[in-house]
């Protein structure tokens, strides 16, 4: 499905790698092939994804050289998700334990039609590949393949009220398969919030799999936020819980930290980390410092968001 | 042959092999982190990886330095006193190569956003600190500069390890992210090791300010 906001950072389907392309056939082979192994049930629970995901590139990076895919190895070692511990190898040594079949997301609060989604309904939205820059607030940087759908598309089938301005939303916490919720880094569950003109937004989607493969657990399993202009933190994963409503919800660093990390938290080089500047970053595996982006490089998309707001005050 | 009267542990520690042998101790974790660094054993960031271990190294040299006193206090191993020195030397050297990652190889020799980052950043203006107080007392710790100095002078001047080990241990809670224990495991040695040289000499039954070092 070819989404309608198309800009600068949108590279057209000449300009780049048919890579969607060959992985969209290559998971449809894949999805044939575990189809027959599991007798027809056509479960995604291979490393592929099983079900086909729609081809276009809709969303890459202006330039393909600048911005090179992360190596997915990089991408699937290198995490933050502290619900698997707070070094950054441990979620890949540790998330083996989290279930993700079966799985829910509740979606509720201010809506018409409070609904919850099992993950084979999730998985039955049209898939699409989005190349996105993803920025850690914490001054590095990757460049990901993800495979998912707008969240806008989710929020339309449970009719939002007029009442709903903001969606909140919450990861799992199970001790039983989240060895890091042991300790008291962050107040658990992890929740994390959007206002509702930003969960609407159409380069904001919910993802189910990255690299044309199922999304790995430490990745945020089955199916977790990407939001490419906010840092990372915002892309909450493992989402079980979407609720609409009137209030800004809170949002879990905000408040553990509530001058170092607000709601909003719209990456901005202009407006540094009390702790460290967010001027540069290096892309993971490149050896030199680059300059932060405002917006990560989004601003042409989502800039008209913020419009008249002291993004110093709400950063 | 002449230590008849002495225990092997003692024999140990004055042979003339148990210096080289703690210099090439000091020198594991070096080696460890060339081993990781080639072999991609540091990861997807090796450059945040290499600035963390050598920061780490740094910290932990260091508090084995200040424990060499009231080890050798409390096992009555002499012989433990002139291995101080040395570890105290690489602590430096670690912190040494924290510094110098950071600065040439994460900032790419950036002066002005180190300078940024050193008036800006509290965690950094306290690390820094250490490393200044670590680099003054690795100036001094030549034979020939106990002279110059005077031995009291000295003494007075490398207390300052203490103020080191605090703003090291303080340099490590202040960077980690929500609320994380190790830092504060190396706080709490830290802290046990000050409290120990007020603690009763074990052989006198009093408090020992000789050992306060």
């Amino acid at each position: 499905m070819l989404i309608k906001v198309r800009s600068a950072s949108q590279a057209s389907e000449n300009e780049v790698t048919p890579r969607g392309l060959f992985l969209s056939r290559r998971s449809i082979m894949a999805g044939g092939a575990a189809a027959l192994a599991l007798g027809g049930t056509g479960a995604l629970s291979g490393p592929a994804l099983a079900a086909p995901f729609q081809a276009p590139l809709t969303v890459s990076p202006k330039d393909p050289k600048m911005d090179a895919q992360t190596p997915m190895k990089s991408a699937t070692s290198y995490n933050n998700f502290y619900e698997f511990g707070t070094d950054k190898t441990d979620p890949s040594e540790n998330a083996g334990t989290l279930r993700t079949r079966p799985w829910e997301i509740a979606v509720d609060g201010d809506v018409g039609k409070p609904t919850t989604f099992g993950i084979e309904d999730l998985l039955s939205f049209p898939l699409e590949e989005r190349v996105y820059r993803l920025r850690c607030v914490e001054g590095w940087s990757m460049v990901i393949p993800w495979v998912g759908f707008p969240l806008a598309e989710l929020l339309k089938r449970v009719d939002p009220t007029g009442n709903a301005k903001y969606v909140a939303f919450q990861t799992l916490a199970d001790r039983s398969q989240m060895p890091g919720l042991k300790y008291p880094v962050l107040q658990w569950p992890y929740v994390e919030g959007l206002r509702m003109d930003e969960a609407m937004h159409p380069l904001t989607i919910l993802a189910v799999g990255m690299y044309g493969e199922t999304l790995p657990n430490q990745n945020g399993a089955p199916v977790r936020l990407v939001v490419p202009w906010k840092y990372g933190f915002k892309s909450i994963k493992s989402i079980v819980r979407i609720t609409l409503t009137q209030d800004q919800p809170p949002t879990s660093w905000n408040r553990s930290q509530p001058r170092e990390y607000g709601f909003y938290s719209n990456v901005n080089p202009e407006v540094d980390h009390p702790r460290w500047s967010q001027a540069t970053e290096r892309r993971v595996g490149e050896f030199s410092r680059r300059k932060t982006l405002p917006f990560n490089g989004y601003g042409e998309e989502v800039a008209s968001l913020y419009a008249g707001m002291d993004l110093r005050k709400n950063y | 042959m002449a230590a008849t009267s002495k225990g092997p542990v003692a024999q140990a520690l004055s042979s003339r092999w148990a210096k080289p042998a703690v210099f090439v101790l000091g020198l594991v974790p070096l080696g460890w982190m060339v081993w990781l660094g080639l072999s991609g054993g540091l990861g997807a960031e090796p450059v945040a990886e290499a600035v963390r271990q050598s920061g780490l190294w740094a910290l932990r040299l260091l508090l084995v330095a200040l424990a060499v006193t009231p080890l050798r206090i409390l096992t009555g191993q002499a012989g433990l006193a002139r291995f101080r020195r040395m570890i105290g030397l690489f602590a430096f050297f670690y912190a040494l190569l924290h510094v110098s990652v950071y600065v040439g190889v994460d900032q790419f020799f950036d002066w002005a956003a180190v300078w940024k980052d050193i008036v800006k950043r509290p965690y950094i203006t306290v690390g820094m600190g250490a490393f200044v107080i670590l680099t003054a007392l690795a100036a001094t710790s030549t034979n020939g500069m106990v002279r110059r100095l005077g031995g009291r002078r000295w003494k007075a001047l490398h207390k300052a390890v203490f103020v080191a080990g605090a703003a090291g241990c303080v340099h490590y809670v202040m960077l980690v992210k929500g609320w994380q224990y190790p830092p504060f495991v190396y706080a709490a040695i830290f802290l046990g090791l000050i409290a120990l040289r007020y603690a009763k000499s074990p052989a006198t039954g009093r408090l020992s300010p000789s050992y306060r070092t």
